[in-house]
């Protein structure tokens, strides 16, 4: 089985503080802030990893970012990933999730064969969670969200519990296939420095926009439909007052409004 | 019923339906479309899409306003599939060309919303929070901004329709009136080839559905909160108010609260009467999801926590100083 996992290098959270948007453009300013792989697309990974514990075959990880995100593929490769595929190239930069989509599934394209693409259910900087959905219909193939655990049945059907409002269903599918993962799928493996010298002799295969038959006017910022048209302060219609100085001074004034407002 | 009708809508909204019964958001956004679309002289259709039980539900989107009700109904469409629905949704998109389509923000929307922008080359705006129409009628999406206390309005300039999906809740339920729109039945052209995948079952939790939704007072613990341990007196505060646990995103991610209990963006929104935070800093990931409380009450360490400029009332302190003797308190002046 040949599985292609999306790993994401998104702002390491610690330094969210320091992230601020273009004005003009509406994407991240990163400026030098370090990356980590988006958490739940180490959980894709992991599920991955597992799948291919039990069923053999290739696990490929595919990632789109600036060329500075590079030391963040190898941990892909260190967590036992067999090869990691980089998109990288100044024409990408400013993709929405469309044009974002629409790159990522022409190298899935170009790798020809493929039985299952996992990604996460969303990342920490965007959010939207319409990258593997958008994937799919780009590569013309069933796929399901939310997925918190995957079986297969006998060689190319899988069966997939996905979480949907209030319940779980449980979904018959064919590869190839699209699976994004919700965060109780699995705990990712742990990595030793052992895993981490094997991870560095693996090969990061970099593409750039010239290994790829793309149409330019889907690709980069200029490729993007969705736009920003301005940011604002939202106005806090609130009270405002602020209680400040000794601790059991303010519990009572508290308790006291809470009591007067009918709580207690 | 004539054939050959024609859908007149400038917008559509997906009125997505759960075993035969219609999701609220489908309606909320219903409403919403109806307050955007009037005065700008268009119209709102429901787009009704699945079999059999659709007659009832036309005529409930009919009371709640809507102008036309466009229904595609086949044994094929029973259990949503997203390659089968987006195939004649897109159909139907292309043939009728409308201005904007909405849809909620839960599994089925975000799912079908996805494909349908790939599939007609347009702009989704995600986990929208608000929705406006500019004076040159374009459709302004709302979603937080990074750094703090910003929002950005999206859009789509270039390309039709303009797609969003809004979260459940955000807006409120339109008011039932008399209908006059009027039901509109279209072809559905599938082949069980379509339905690209086979639902085997599915499993609903009982109770719990709309608990935080519903809840009228919420205890909310954020990441200033620090541990598990002290996640406790989150909850023993929640107890004491007879009120329901929230939580931001990272006390979910450290495994304190459960998936369920997070609010805001990508969690839910809720519209108590009383929220009190505690230990959050006031990102507008989460706010976005408290905007509709009537009071909020903010405990917090740091006197520049961006909470303070959104709430009612603030406390500035260590929650471990203040709430163990507000708990007590407030159980006194229970008992009383």
């Amino acid at each position: 089985m040949r599985i292609i996992v999306c790993l994401k290098p998104v702002p390491d959270p610690k330094h969210w503080s320091r992230l601020a948007l273009d004005p003009k453009t509406g994407t991240l300013i990163r400026g030098g802030i370090p990356s980590i792989v988006n958490p739940l697309d180490r959980k894709a990974l992991e599920a991955a990893l597992q799948l291919r514990e039990k069923e053999g075959g290739e696990v490929i990880t595919l990632s789109m970012a600036p060329p500075s995100a590079m030391p963040v593929l190898r941990e892909g490769l260190a967590m036992g990933a067999d090869l990691s595929i980089f998109l990288t190239d100044l024409a990408f930069a400013g993709s929405d999730a469309l044009a974002t989509s629409y790159i990522m599934g022409t190298a899935i394209r170009k790798l020809a064969r493929y039985d299952l693409i996992l990604c996460g259910d969303q990342t920490l900087d965007g959010s939207t969670s319409l990258v593997s959905a958008q994937i799919a219909e780009f590569l013309g193939i069933p796929n399901l969200m939310h997925v918190s655990a995957i079986e297969v049945q006998k060689s190319g059907v899988f069966h997939v519990r996905s979480r949907i409002e209030h319940g779980s269903m449980l979904v018959e599918m064919k590869a190839p296939l699209v699976l994004s993962v919700a965060k109780e799928i699995n705990e990712p493996r742990y990595i030793t420095l052992m895993n981490i010298l094997e991870g560095e002799k693996k090969e990061i295969r970099v593409w750039s926009s010239k290994d790829l038959s793309l149409s330019e006017p889907w690709v980069g910022l200029k490729g993007s439909p969705s736009q920003m048209a301005d940011l604002f302060i939202r106005e806090a219609k609130r009270k405002g007052e602020i209680l400040q100085g000794d601790p059991s001074e303010m519990t009572k004034t508290l308790a006291d409004r809470l009591h007067r407002m009918g709580y207690c | 019923m004539a054939v050959n009708q024609r859908v007149k809508s400038e917008i559509w909204v997906f009125a997505e339906q759960r075993q035969g019964e219609l999701v609220d958001v489908g309606l909320e956004l219903l409403g919403k479309a109806l307050e955007l679309a009037h005065p700008a002289g268009w119209k709102v259709a429901s787009v009704l899409v699945g079999h059999a039980s659709e007659k009832a539900l036309c005529e409930q989107l009919l009371s709640f306003g809507a102008d036309e009700v466009i229904v595609a109904d086949h044994p094929l469409l029973r259990s949503y599939c997203s390659q089968s629905y987006a195939k004649i949704l897109g159909k139907l998109i292309r043939e009728y060309d409308p201005k904007v389509f909405l849809l909620g923000a839960t599994a089925m929307g975000s799912d079908l919303g996805a494909r349908l922008a790939v599939r007609l080359r347009t702009g989704l705006s995600a986990h929208c929070i608000g929705l406006e129409l500019s004076p040159e009628k374009k459709l302004l999406a709302v979603v937080p901004g990074w750094g703090g206390n910003v929002l950005a309005r999206i859009y789509s300039p270039h390309t039709q329709p303009q797609m969003a999906t809004v979260m459940p809740g955000v807006f409120n339920m339109p008011q039932e009136k008399e209908a006059t729109g009027r039901i509109v039945p279209v072809d559905v052209d599938l082949n069980p080839e379509d339905v690209t995948y086979k639902i085997l079952e599915v499993k609903r939790e009982a109770g719990q559905e709309h608990a935080l939704e519903k809840a009228e007072v919420i205890i909310a613990g954020g990441w200033g909160i620090g541990s598990r341990e002290d996640w406790q007196s989150v909850e023993d505060l929640a107890s004491a108010l007879h009120g329901m646990v929230g939580a931001t995103r990272p006390p979910v991610d450290e495994g304190w609260a459960k998936e369920n209990q997070m609010i805001g963006q990508s969690g839910r929104t809720v519209h108590p009467k009383l929220y009190i935070g505690i230990g959050i800093s006031g990102e507008m990931h989460h706010m976005v999801g408290i905007q509709n409380a009537d009071f909020i009450i903010a405990v917090n360490r740091d006197p520049e926590a961006d909470i303070f400029k959104m709430c009612d009332l603030g406390v500035v302190g260590d929650f471990k100083e203040i709430l163990p003797g507000l708990i007590e308190e407030i159980r006194e002046k229970l008992q009383k």
